[in-house]
């Protein structure tokens, strides 16, 4: 295995190469925030929360998405990072129809955790309240755009880990969402297995099981990378 | 020239209004009316929801009685998923509503009308407000604080949270009651029925006392009741017939079924304020005035099936007549209902079926339009959804305890103002605040959750205006 070193916030690290940004931090025992990222999925860089300084790169860069090279130098945790983190997880909270208080997900929810973390007592951005629906036609699930954050990760569970490829997205900018089917009312698309990854894969109370909408969201984030495990070593299960 | 007295704000209510004396050329009082300031939109925004989530957005319209929404979106989620719910669900429910009833007519009585009862109409307005009570007369301050914090506890223990707890659900409740739980309850229980004990023997003396004809004459008017009763026509909270009663207290015609009260109730609007005025359909507006509520629940009812309330209903009714006819007696009424939900309470958390673990009856949505009722301690409280085949709400109506007695609020209003106010008031003549005070307990007799009943947000103040024929503002008194 080919080893390389890099310097995470002034302090030497060494992970072998292929190893992502991410990856490495977490190994050196630091925390990087992430709403879209999951083990066991692909990463996309798409929250923005894990974004990182390095050493002759004029851009911020998302560290899930970057792959740690031989001599770079990070930091992590600047405080223009910690404040872009608490600005990204305002613009989430502004941009959809996030009410903690009605949310199946609320106590159980990532960006209602994420903004505990990043210290957002507020947002600074006016609410945009948009207008948008709620798909209800699954028998068993029910998705509530109101709080997608479009973090793709039931996009990206049905297709790499279920093989179902329900979920996909569409439209531009304040209209872009995920839909099923290529657009289909959810409990139409005929290639829904009803397994239920997607649900425990969503970070917040969008995606939840009818059930839930009484009893409260118990989501699984852990799913997929106790699946993927699971099939590199040839068992049917791990706990 | 006429003139408009305001009172604006309103204190020690629920919720933000205005109250205007309308008098005319003469300087005679024509008209009083409650203007209600606020509007929140519930009923449009719930549209598009999955009524699972009805609860929760319901119970958010009130932070005093959530739970009476909460029970009544529970009920009409029953009828949706068209279940009978075990019965160890039917009487955990009721120990919540008894809890909420209890602990909303404490803080009625003890809180906010306390220290117009108990310090005086005439007493200083910066001292007539809970904490003069405490200063004036610390143990029953102290008694009527535990009594509503021994409610909210009750509350506290079956749904989690005190307020806007979600264990009530469609097909049930989420959780059977705790050994530990029902062991505070049994054990704070003789603290709670003295409490009770002691707020009845104190506003007995001030009946025999300085409010002797307030209790037979303050708003006092004939008018229609609505409530729930029980088997036998006993006083019920949540399971019941839904019956109405003349004013001489006999039931007019059949029990009326829920779904079916949109042919009861009419709902008018007044460009003046933003709370209805429902109204009984067939005797027109506004001839169809009633009255729902701790009053009305008496009054419908034939009896109430535990030993110390019954004996004190017997009582109230020696004092005020077989029907209570008198806003003022909703103290009274609110009073015996607090013993009702001690007594009920004991003899349901003694029931080791509560214990049960089977509590909710499980099931897709069988039904499209559902119809809520539970008796909040304001009176008769309907949910009425109607669902798609998905269920997403697609109409949404509720109908509120405070609504439904806005016309007796207003009726209660101008006739206290008339036996309070002199007539003709002289052009340039100033009220005394001691007067507007009685004014503003012609409401306060209600109990008005102004929140809940336009379903809005606001502060608590009230404003009286004074106004002349013309409807120029001529003075207006403001906390």
């Amino acid at each position: 295995m080919e080893l390389i070193q890099l310097w995470l916030n002034d302090q030497a690290v060494t992970v072998s190469v292929g190893t992502s940004l991410l990856a490495a931090c977490r190994a050196a025992g630091l925390t990087l925030p992430t709403l879209c990222h999951l083990d066991g999925l692909t990463p996309v860089g798409a929250c923005r929360l894990c974004l990182v300084e390095i050493a002759g790169c004029s851009r911020l860069q998302p560290a899930c998405t970057t792959a740690a090279a031989d001599g770079q130098r990070v930091h992590t945790h600047t405080q223009e990072l910690l404040d872009l983190r608490r600005m990204a997880v305002e613009l989430f909270f502004a941009e959809g129809n996030h009410i903690c208080a009605i949310c199946v997900a609320n106590g159980n929810c990532e960006l209602q955790s994420m903004a505990v973390l990043v210290g957002m007592d507020h947002s600074r951005f006016p609410a945009q309240a948009p207008q948008r629906d709620v798909d209800a036609s699954h028998p068993r699930f029910t998705l509530d755009h109101h709080r997608c954050i479009l973090c793709t990760r039931c996009v990206r569970v049905c297709d790499q880990i279920e093989g179902a490829h329900v979920w996909d997205v569409a439209y531009r900018g304040e209209h872009c969402k995920v839909i099923a089917g290529l657009d289909q009312p959810w409990g139409a698309v005929a290639a829904c297995t009803d397994c239920g990854k997607c649900v425990d894969a969503c970070p917040t109370g969008a995606l939840f099981r009818k059930e839930e909408g009484l009893t409260g969201k118990q989501p699984d984030p852990a799913g997929p990378a106790r699946l993927r495990l699971a099939r590199d070593q040839g068992r049917w299960w791990i706990p | 020239m006429g003139r408009l007295v305001c009172i604006d704000p309103v204190t020690r209510i629920e919720g933000q209004a205005r109250i205007s004396l309308h008098l005319d050329d003469a300087g005679v009082l024509v008209d009083a009316r409650l203007h209600v300031l606020e509007v929140r939109g519930f009923e449009a925004f719930c549209v598009g929801r999955p009524f699972t989530d009805m609860g929760a957005i319901t119970s958010r319209i009130c932070g005093i009685c959530p739970v009476s929404h909460l029970l009544a979106a529970a009920r009409a989620g029953d009828q949706l998923l068209a279940v009978t719910i075990p019965a160890a669900a039917r009487q955990l429910r009721e120990l919540l509503n008894l809890a909420q009833i209890l602990q909303s007519h404490a803080l009625s009585f003890f809180h906010l009308s306390c220290p117009d009862l108990l310090l005086g109409w005439d007493s200083d307005p910066a001292r007539r407000n809970l904490f003069g009570l405490m200063a004036a007369e610390p143990d029953l301050a102290r008694a009527g604080i535990r009594l509503r914090q021994f409610g909210q506890r009750i509350i506290e223990l079956l749904a989690g949270r005190a307020i806007h707890g979600l264990w009530a659900v469609p097909g049930g409740v989420l959780t059977p009651l705790g050994l530990e739980a029902q062991a505070w309850i049994l054990d704070r229980l003789p603290e709670a029925r003295a409490a009770a004990r002691l707020a009845l023997e104190r506003y007995k003396t001030l009946l025999d006392g300085p409010l002797q004809q307030e209790q037979s004459r303050f708003g006092r008017f004939p008018s229609l009741f609505l409530a729930l009763v029980g088997p036998q026509g006993r006083w019920a909270h949540l399971d019941g017939d839904l019956r109405l009663a003349d004013a001489a207290g006999g039931w007019i015609g059949e029990p009326i079924d829920p779904l079916a009260y949109g042919e009861l109730i009419a709902e008018a609007v007044e460009p003046w304020s933003y709370l209805k005025f429902p109204y009984i359909r067939s005797l027109g507006y506004p001839e169809g005035i009633y009255r729902v509520g701790p009053l009305a629940r008496l009054n419908v009812c034939r009896g109430i099936g535990t030993p110390w309330a019954e004996a004190e209903l017997v009582e109230l009714r020696q004092r005020s007549g077989p029907v209570l006819l008198a806003s003022f007696a909703y103290h009274h009424a609110r009073l015996v209902e607090i013993v009702v939900c001690l007594e009920a309470i004991e003899r349901l958390v003694e029931d080791p079926g509560l214990r049960s673990a089977q509590v909710r009856a499980k099931a897709s949505l069988n039904r499209w339009e559902a119809v809520g009722v539970s008796e909040a301690p304001r009176g008769t409280l309907f949910h009425h959804y109607r669902v798609d085949p998905d269920g997403l709400i697609t109409h949404v109506n509720l109908i509120i305890a405070t609504g439904q007695n806005n016309l007796a609020i207003n009726r209660t209003l101008l006739q206290v103002a008339q036996a309070t106010i002199p007539s003709p008031l002289a052009a340039n003549a100033e009220i005394p605040e001691a007067i507007l005070n009685r004014v503003e307990a012609g409401l306060r007799c209600f109990d008005p959750c102004l929140s809940c009943s336009t379903h809005a947000a606001g502060q608590m103040p009230l404003l009286v205006q004074l106004i002349d024929a013309r409807g120029e503002l001529l003075a207006e008194r403001s906390r």
